[in-house]
């Protein structure tokens, strides 16, 4: 039925293009001069015709069940219902309404349900002829603006400005609800854990958390020693840690090459090719270094008498290094491409050899620009989930050995979050709260990365 | 004297060649990682485009059926195949002993019954007679036959039986054993068993993702282009806007995971686990990519094409519309395949709002409960049979191969149409 009236209102909409510029058309054959182009009087009747309907069409489809709620659970109210219990009785008459209902039925829950079907076909009844009457009154209104021959571009215009403008506050609403969506867990989990705690310390073991009856309040003491980040932030920083260690050389010495010395046939062939290894989803990195990096470097250490586990960090931040190496090699290159050909040639005067050009000229010239690309490669490293949830392991050990497994933030919140979840659990919101942590310190990352190379570049240009 | 600056200056061309080294190795390594990644995932996955089959003769026997005389077709679907199915694999060895027609049992998948049933239902007219019907073999035997699986292993550490391998091994010679393409992988959902696991499910769930993610994101991303680049006031908010657009590209892809977690899922109240709620979280992720995309095209349209239009009369909505953003078209649609690929290969935001749930049906809406491929490559790398190793190496295949089509795709619309102005 709401599609039905969606369609309508579409097919409505484009018709009365077609009357608005017949109308316009008609106009003009009597030798009057219009003030604008027909089509956009078609325009203009259009969207008198299809936005006043659309907009009551999706505030109602808004307010409609929660109106409808209200309305059903008012004859529950006063009989001492909990939230959630009045939840679950709306739930049953929706479906009994629906007749999937296969619990008891109880006599109440029968009168609810015919009381809602009413409801319903009221309101659905309603909400048709309400959509009807603002479409012909705000025709008619067009319609009448037409005919007195009215300036119809400007408004037509100024319309779809301010559907450009709406459409340009996408991205500040997503990071509103990226901000949101981890704020209320984020606060309501340091309620029951003080940030004290999460920060400092230095045990965590989340699913001591899931081992808790439901029914019973929360009891802080219990979490005490459970919730304590270190060790996963020291995993974060120690995995980003040699991923950097492969990425930085690797990466930095090919963008170097490929800036300075390559041939512009290698450059073509090159350049694409590394970039495909920014191409790979995460996900086939990380079954590559579970799969085939971790068992070898465990045969490997077999073989010099280490104990190496299988899931080691070392797999795991090495092939995340490998992913991070086109992103440093290329933005390196675009930095240090544009260094002024001036500098190169003043060092090359003074008799100094390529490399000496290089290391000595050319590298501190491009230093900011270099140190931004790292930091970028930072938050790539900090923030890359399914290398570590695949390749690392997924309890949280403090160490600082390669060899042994350890577990990272992003690691952590899918841990946690895979499968159901129960909103209002000390658990799930302790994800949030990571969510956050990542969050804050990703940005901050970038914010100031992005401000060092956009330094750099005023700097020459 | 002399000869000081001689060796000075032979180690510093030393220095230069030793530097230069240090570059080519590093494109070297580089290209090294990408040739044994590659590699490694097409050793380990092609032999998941063949399936083994054995083929065994299935004598159609009414009573085994419980069938009458002359069976209807109605009579011949609700018959049970069930003791037919294992009546012809107890025949492979007459006098196996009870254990041993177990282990004869799962010599095969579990679809048995329905192929024989399927072999029936084409040809009514079989009922008494013998047929050789194609049965899918079990990944461990699967496994076996391609070479995947060591067979000099003690017998407790294997899955498969000598048994087992004794009367497969007598069916190889008596040429019963055939590997053919296997086409169930890509028409079969997903499956605990790997013989039978496919990636139509998930392949749906991606392609109902990345649609909804289209729909949603390149019509908001362009829109919001055209303002930011074209319309937007010089001012703070627009300001705002930017900072805004440039770190949300930056912002770790599992953070949107629970942006759909925490408001698409949790106020919303959008149905867990479909592509729907995926394609959404994908769309708020990709945004920034076009947008930014965009608005490259858009700057690289020259200034004389909009003082043309002006010139002639042109609203400045009409100069946009007519003739700035037809232009940077080409730009924009290969941004936006280039988001939408990046879209395609990512994985963590949707486990998080639960499309890793185990799924073995073909969702035929964005409503219905779905994977998507990169998640079933993470499912099936979680799982520990062996004949999961190749199934994922497989999808990888699969995966990859459509992130290169679209990116040659891109390539393509960029430099066939893309106007060069010079």
């Amino acid at each position: 039925m709401n599609l039905v009236i969606f369609i309508f209102i579409v097919l409505l909409g484009f018709t009365s293009y077609y009357f608005g510029r017949k109308k316009a058309y008609s106009i003009q054959a009597t030798n009057t001069r219009l003030t604008a182009l027909p089509q956009f009087y078609g325009y203009y009747l259009a969207i008198w015709c299809a936005i006043p309907a659309f907009i009551i069409y999706s505030l109602w489809a808004i307010f409609e069940p929660s109106i409808v709620k209200l309305i059903i659970l008012s004859d529950y109210s006063n009989q001492g219902y909990l939230d959630d219990e009045l939840n679950l009785i709306y739930e049953k008459t929706k479906s009994l309404s629906r007749g999937q209902f296969s619990g008891e039925i109880t006599p109440y829950l029968e009168t609810s349900a015919e009381k809602y079907l009413n409801l319903r076909s009221i309101a659905q009844n309603s909400k048709v002829v309400l959509i009807l009457t603002i479409i012909i009154a705000s025709i008619v209104y067009g319609y009448k603006r037409i005919s007195s021959n009215n300036r119809t571009r400007e408004p037509v215009e100024k319309f779809l400005n301010a559907v450009l403008f709406t459409a340009s506050l996408a991205a500040i609403l997503t990071t509103i609800g990226i901000v949101f969506s981890l704020i209320f867990q984020t606060i309501d989990f340091f309620k029951v854990i003080p940030l004290f705690d999460f920060i400092f310390g230095t045990h965590w073991y989340p699913a001591k958390a899931f081992v808790r009856d439901a029914s019973e309040p929360l009891d802080p003491s219990m979490y005490s020693d459970t919730f304590g980040a270190v060790p996963i932030f020291a995993g974060t920083f120690f995995i980003a840690l040699i991923a950097m260690c492969v990425a930085i050389p690797i990466g930095l010495m090919s963008g170097i090459y490929l800036a300075e010395y390559a041939s512009t046939k290698v450059r073509q062939y090159a350049k694409p090719l590394i970039e495909i290894l920014a191409g790979i989803p995460t996900v086939v990195y990380g079954f590559f270094a579970a799969l085939t990096v971790g068992p070898f470097l465990k045969d490997i250490g077999t073989a010099m008498g280490l104990e190496v586990s299988a899931e080691s960090a070392l797999a795991a931040g090495g092939v995340m290094g490998i992913m991070i190496i086109p992103f440093i090699s290329s933005l390196s290159d675009d930095v240090i491409t544009s260094v002024p050909q001036g500098l190169r040639d003043g060092s090359y005067a003074m008799g100094a050899t390529k490399s000496e050009t290089i290391k000595k000229v050319i590298f501190p010239a491009a230093l900011p620009g270099i140190v931004g690309s790292i930091l970028l490669g930072v938050s790539r490293a900090v923030g890359e989930t399914m290398i570590v949830v695949m390749a690392s392991g997924l309890a949280a050990n403090l160490t600082f050995n390669p060899l042994e497994s350890t577990s990272t933030i992003t690691a952590q919140i899918v841990v946690i979050l895979i499968g159901d979840q129960a909103f209002g659990d000390p658990k799930t919101q302790a994800a949030f709260a990571l969510g956050m942590t990542l969050f804050l310190v990703t940005l901050s990352l970038n914010i100031f990365a992005l401000r060092v190379v956009k330094k750099y570049r005023e700097k020459y240009e | 004297m002399n000869k000081n600056k001689e060796k000075l200056l032979n180690s510093r061309y030393r220095a230069e060649k030793r530097f230069q080294f240090y570059g080519k190795s590093a494109i070297f390594l580089a290209l090294l990682f990408l040739t044994i990644f590659i590699f490694k995932i097409f050793s380990t996955g092609y032999t998941a485009f063949q399936k083994t089959w054995l083929i065994v003769p299935v004598t159609f026997d009414a009573e085994t059926m419980y069938l009458d005389e002359n069976p209807s077709k109605e009579d011949l679907k609700d018959a049970d195949y069930f003791d037919l199915a294992l009546q012809t694999m107890f025949d492979l060895d007459k006098s196996a002993s009870e254990k041993q027609q177990n282990d004869l049992k799962r010599m095969v998948s579990y679809f048995f019954e329905r192929e024989i049933k399927r072999e029936l239902l084409n040809d009514p007219s079989l009922i008494g007679k013998t047929k050789d019907v194609y049965l899918t073999a079990s990944d461990d035997l699967d496994q076996v036959f391609k070479g995947n699986y060591p067979r000099d292993l003690p017998e407790d550490q294997r899955r498969v039986t000598d048994y087992q391998l004794k009367i497969f091994d007598q069916l190889v010679e008596q040429g019963r054993v055939e590997s053919k393409f296997n086409l169930s992988f890509f028409t079969y959902p997903d499956s605990r068993e790997a013989e039978l696991a496919g990636i139509a499910s998930s392949f749906m769930g991606s392609i109902f993702s990345i649609l909804v993610c289209l729909v949603i994101a390149f019509p908001v991303a362009v829109l919001a282009a055209i303002y930011l680049e074209e319309f937007a006031p010089k001012n703070r908010f627009t300001d705002f806007i930017e900072v805004n657009i440039n770190n949300l590209a930056a912002v770790p892809s599992i953070v949107f995971g629970l942006l759909g977690l925490g408001i698409l899922l949790a106020v919303f109240q959008l149905p867990r686990s479909t592509p729907l709620v995926g394609g959404i979280t994908l769309s708020l992720m990709t945004l920034p990519t076009i947008i930014i995309a965009c608005r490259a095209s858009l700057k690289a349209v020259p200034p004389s094409i909009r003082e043309a239009a002006l010139a002639m009369g042109a609203s400045k909505m009409q100069t946009t519309m007519h003739h700035t953003v037809p232009l940077s078209m080409p730009g924009t649609l290969s941004g936006t395949i280039i988001g939408l690929a990046q879209a395609l290969g990512e994985t963590a935001p949707l486990i998080l709002i639960g499309m890793v749930a185990f799924v073995n049906t073909i969702p035929g809406s964005p409503l219905d409960p779905a994977a998507s491929l990169p998640v079933q490559i993470y499912i099936w790398a979680e799982s520990a049979e062996r004949g999961f190793v190749e199934k994922v190496s497989a999808c990888i295949m699969v995966l990859l191969g459509f992130l290169i089509i679209m990116n040659l795709f891109a390539q393509i619309i960029r430099h066939k149409f893309e106007k060069k102005w010079s």
